[in-house]
């Protein structure tokens, strides 16, 4: 395989997946909306600690933002007719997936990034390791971003099938992830629960970064995202090239 | 080398055989038609031969290289309208044509020098900067004839590029593939429309039931199925179809108000037909003869489906 080209196909996938879907004014500020709203609700009259609860909501927020559009590009595409003109210029199916993800990556990076600067300089956070913060946000980013890409996978070419799957699969994702209640605070199944999604392994992650105060070491939350990136990944290709064999 | 090598391509989707056994071989510098009814294969055959769709067996080669096993090398080489294809409706009709271009790896200066000069050659340079959402379906068959050729492909593959467009938008699109094949791509198109593969097309494929049934260039089509030539011929007064009885004349069947008379021999018939209306005191209005048109010959190859 060339890998020139394949690179080439990446990068301007990822550059019209941005312009045409995520550089947009609803979906921006839709992007901006979501953690303003959710961090009134978490934190507005309510007596909760800044400080075990705003890794939670980091966490939470880069989830939503890197997950949110991903999932609707290629039934939105399928449904256009443009998916098939993407198939047949130089690109391969890897090229696809590892598109779409960079751009949802690339969103949850920035919308995140633009959220907790707002949020650090309004509640005076500080941070104990900024660049353990910053990886955390590019993995998570791409985590979740991979979700998304694998959200996108089966075979449809109405959108609104996948924002219920999609909405099926993340809203539970939440509440076992040890963001509403810390994970040092969970026993028995739950703890087994909350261990299997990974949304808890980067909250535990940004507890490290913020204030050193994590469950696990960051290197097995870090063995345990970039996991589940390839499962992801790979189940999203498994499940589009059956569907290019398929024909669907 | 030949543009496109396809072998024993077959697809299935459960238990329909859509695409059985379809070699074709496509040399290079002519355009190539690609003729079928609805439903025989031709769209999942060009969804295979550009790498869309991956064949249940067989192997397609694009001027040497192996679209299964290298797709990217073997689609740099291509320039694809699928059917139905359509643009980004969300950019401008220049933003889509220099996005495809990025995939071709063609550098800034090239791409935007290449979107004038195409957009120019569409009639579409008023609209270059308009999002594609406002044209109509013969403006945006243009783009996506744009983004096709874009980066002078050696291989021009188009599923149906003239379907449902106006005359105005069909005359340039047809146009643009004769500039094309005239600067150096090889084309296969599919169609529908017969006298437009007859006046395209050096070569022509019928493919029925997921089968090719003949592959021959327009003419040797036509004469294929030379028992089917007539004489067009109308009387100044009502005839029956006695009058038509002789040696040589196979068939006669009422026009509207002319008779069509089907002969192995057109030139003899004339000659009959004139001595007749003599005979019998008949002025004739008017007489043609005519060839088999490459229609009669499609619908004889597939049964009329």
């Amino acid at each position: 395989m060339d890998w020139k080209i394949f690179t080439r196909s990446i990068l301007v996938i990822t550059e019209k997946n941005v312009r045409i879907y995520y550089f947009k004014g609803p979906v921006i500020i839709f992007g901006l909306l979501f953690p303003l709203i959710m961090f009134l609700t978490f934190f507005i009259g309510r007596s909760l600690d800044l400080v075990l609860f705003f890794p939670g909501f980091l966490g939470m927020m880069l989830f939503f933002t890197a997950s949110s559009v991903g999932p609707l590009i290629t039934p939105w595409e399928k449904r256009e007719k443009t998916y098939e003109r993407l198939l047949s210029l130089p690109v391969i199916l890897e090229s696809v997936i590892i598109g779409d993800l960079l751009g949802g990556a690339l969103f949850g990076i920035l919308i995140t990034t633009i959220v907790f600067c707002i949020c650090a300089w309004l509640l005076h956070l500080t941070v104990m390791n900024a660049g353990l913060l910053a990886f955390s946000f590019i993995l998570g980013s791409i985590a979740f971003a991979a979700l998304g890409t694998l959200l996108s996978s089966p075979s449809t070419e109405n959108p609104s099938n996948i924002m219920m799957l999609s909405s099926l699969v993340r809203l539970p994702l939440i509440f076992v992830s040890g963001i509403f209640i810390p994970l040092g605070q969970l026993t028995g199944w739950i703890y087994i629960l909350t261990s299997l999604s990974p949304l808890t392994y980067l909250v535990d992650l940004f507890h490290a970064a913020l204030n050193g105060d994590a469950v696990y070491p960051p290197w097995v939350d870090v063995l345990v995202i970039v996991a589940v990136i390839l499962i992801f990944v790979l189940c999203a290709k498994g499940i589009q090239k059956r569907n290019l064999v398929k024909g669907i | 080398m030949d543009a496109i090598d396809a072998t024993n391509l077959s697809k299935s989707f459960g238990t329909v055989t859509a695409v059985d056994d379809v070699s074709i071989t496509i040399p290079e510098g002519g355009i190539f038609g690609f003729l079928g009814p609805n439903g025989a294969g031709k769209t999942t055959t060009i969804r295979m031969l550009t790498g869309v769709l991956i064949p249940d067996a067989g192997s397609v080669r694009i001027f040497g290289t192996d679209v299964g096993k290298d797709p990217l090398a073997a689609k740099l080489k291509m320039g694809v309208i699928p059917e139905n294809g359509t643009v980004y409706s969300d950019l401008t009709a220049e933003q889509n044509i220099i996005l495809t271009a990025k995939f071709y790896g063609m550098d800034r200066t090239r791409r935007e020098e290449r979107a004038g000069e195409i957009l120019a050659r569409l009639g579409l340079t008023s609209r270059q900067n308009d999002v594609v959402r406002t044209f109509s379906k013969g403006m945006r068959q243009r783009i996506s004839i744009a983004c096709a050729i874009v980066h002078s492909p050696p291989l021009l593959i188009l599923d149906e590029p003239t379907t449902g467009l106006d005359v105005y938008s069909r005359r340039l699109v047809i146009d643009t593939i004769r500039h094309m094949n005239r600067e150096g791509s090889t084309v296969l198109l599919t169609t529908h429309n017969i006298e437009e593969a007859n006046a395209l097309c050096s070569m022509i494929s019928v493919i029925n039931n997921g089968k090719i049934v003949a592959t021959a260039s327009p003419e040797k089509l036509k004469k294929t199925f030379d028992t089917s030539r007539y004489v067009e011929i109308s009387f100044d007064q009502p005839v029956g179809p006695a009058l038509f009885s002789a040696p040589g004349i196979t068939r006669a069947e009422p026009w509207g108000d002319k008779w069509r008379v089907y002969s192995d021999d057109p030139d003899l018939a004339v000659k009959y037909l004139a001595s007749v209306a003599e005979r019998d005191q008949l002025t004739i209005i008017s007489i043609a003869t005519s060839n088999p048109t490459l229609e009669e010959a499609f619908v004889k190859l597939t049964g009329g489906a």
